[in-house]
């Protein structure tokens, strides 16, 4: 089944992601941060996203469940091109980042000047960290303010270091990424994606490659991200994070979106049997 | 017995020949290096064309003798009446520039498979990375993934760097005086094979040394990032914590 909420573009999902105790607050002034239409990704015969529309409304903090295979790293590495779309249409803060087909039978990005221009506004949070190895930490951070968005070095040093604060190693931005746990490297990455100033952060299970007992330290700044009322789309494990952050959950299920809607509503009583059998089978 | 003053008398005698020796090694590999980069880069370009010339450019100068192609480049370029009439000509008709030539394909071909594995090595989730930070194809290898490529190559280069170094030898074969040039030349006038070559030898050998040392501070400077940290930083860090 294909998302019941997300019929009319422009009315995002007022009926399910957005009840809660959240709703009236977030109901007023929504503007569309992301907009997925009609995404498919093939690859070679393997169809792993097939058809996918979601609209994220700035604010929303968005969590992406499925088993392994389901097609949710790949939907969210499609969002910033990172992945070529075989079909579909991506739209980041009002602007859809303009296509054509590549010689592979995939879409490419028709002006890969825009595409980089719309990919400033989405930070990108990875498993792996992907922290640039032979820069530290505070010049892991400083990069693309000052080398793809041209901003004063001064000002990009002080916001970087704010950041850093923020996330908890500014004790450590001289050292190098291999010098850090993973937490640390991970809380590095977060405060790389924000120098950037994005409109929305994508997370790809960002606790995934953590010792169990560093998750809580990534999680804890992700929360606070969430409670200023960034636009988030996590893929993610942590029902955890899923239940009590997020005031949105998708679950895909074979590249579909089996469920959607706010985290009281589907984990209470999901009229998915599927998501409730995926959610009966997590550890608590 | 070793006659040490004919010894010092066969040091002043090529100590001359040191400045050609640099010159010849370090302009080829400072142009060879380019060649490198662009092989490299065209055997990664997944253009069948652009790879299979630098394939078959590969394939020809790794497969034969520096000699040959050191002959080839000397004498075989002014059987070309276009290359003879060419405003190139009183560069190539010298053998200075000929060694050059033939040093700079040579190293630039050896260079390229080092480059190659060196590209090849920087991890694919730094550059996506980069890709997601909106960074241009350009700026993603400037700023990330040559100087990660130059770090992985660097060891394997700076050996490319002393074998071209003992490659100058060769170019005292067209006429030029560089240390073995000048040895030769010695040994023709003294019959003394020995002490002349051992002289020469041991300039080759002081040269690499200082080279190997450059380049070992060098990959020591370019690799603190992998380096463990100094156990003082690792103590203040956890008296911090």
């Amino acid at each position: 089944m294909a998302s019941p909420s997300m019929t009319q573009p422009g009315v995002p999902d007022q009926d399910m992601a957005l009840a809660g105790p959240f709703a009236d607050a977030q109901m007023s002034d929504q503007k569309t941060a992301i907009s997925i239409r009609n995404l498919h990704k093939n690859f070679g015969d393997v169809e792993v996203l097939k058809g996918i529309d979601i609209d994220v409304a700035e604010g929303q903090v968005v969590s992406i469940l499925g088993s392994s295979g389901s097609g949710k790293s790949t939907l969210l590495r499609c969002v910033n091109f990172l992945e070529s779309p075989t079909m579909g249409e991506i739209t980041i803060a009002g602007e859809t980042i303009r296509t054509r087909s590549g010689n592979n039978g995939d879409l490419e990005a028709a002006d890969m000047g825009q595409l980089n221009r719309l990919r400033t506004n989405v930070g990108m949070v990875f498993q792996g960290f992907n922290l640039w190895s032979h820069k530290t930490v505070l010049e892991n951070v400083m990069e693309a303010p000052v080398f793809v968005q041209k901003r004063p070095v001064a000002e990009c040093h002080d916001e970087a270091c704010a950041y850093l604060e923020k996330v908890g190693i500014y004790e450590k931005r001289f050292s190098y990424p291999a010098h850090l746990s993973g937490g640390q490297q991970q809380r590095a990455a977060i405060a790389r994606s924000l120098a950037m100033h994005p409109k929305v952060m994508l997370f790809d299970e960002p606790t995934s490659a953590l010792d169990p007992e560093l998750v809580g330290e990534v999680l804890r700044v992700m929360r606070a991200l969430a409670d200023e009322g960034r636009t988030m789309l996590v893929v993610t494990h942590e029902m955890g994070f899923a239940r009590e952050v997020s005031n949105r959950v998708i679950f895909l299920e074979q590249g579909w979106i089996e469920e959607d809607g706010a985290p009281q509503t589907v984990f209470g009583a999901s009229r998915s049997a599927r998501f409730r059998q995926f959610i009966a089978a997590q550890p608590h | 017995m070793i006659d040490f003053p004919f010894m010092y008398e066969a040091l002043m005698r090529l100590l001359p020949g040191i400045p050609m020796t640099l010159q010849l090694a370090f302009i080829a590999s400072a142009f060879g290096v380019f060649f490198a980069l662009a092989a490299a880069l065209m055997q990664l370009s997944g253009n069948v064309v652009l790879r299979s010339v630098a394939d078959f450019y590969v394939f020809c100068i790794r497969g034969t003798p520096l000699l040959i192609q050191i002959f080839l480049i000397y004498y075989g370029m002014g059987q070309f009446d276009f290359i003879r009439h060419s405003f190139m000509w009183p560069i190539l008709r010298e053998p200075y520039w000929c060694a050059i030539f033939a040093l700079m394909f040579n190293t630039g071909a050896y260079g390229s498979q080092i480059v190659r594995g060196g590209l090849l090595s920087v991890p694919r989730g730094q550059v996506e990375a980069a890709r997601s930070c909106g960074m241009s194809q350009v700026l993603i290898y400037r700023r990330i993934i040559l100087p990660l490529a130059i770090r992985q190559a660097l060891p394997a280069y700076g050996n490319e760097v002393i074998l071209l170094l003992k490659a100058t030898s060769l170019a005292s074969i067209i006429t030029l005086m560089e240390i073995t040039g000048l040895a030769a030349k010695m040994i023709s006038e003294t019959y003394r094979v020995v002490e002349v070559f051992l002289v020469a030898g041991s300039l080759y050998l002081l040269i690499n040394f200082i080279l190997s040392r450059g380049v070992a501070v060098l990959e020591k400077r370019l690799m603190r990032h992998t380096a463990a940290e100094r156990p003082s930083s690792r103590i203040a860090a956890r008296g911090a914590a």
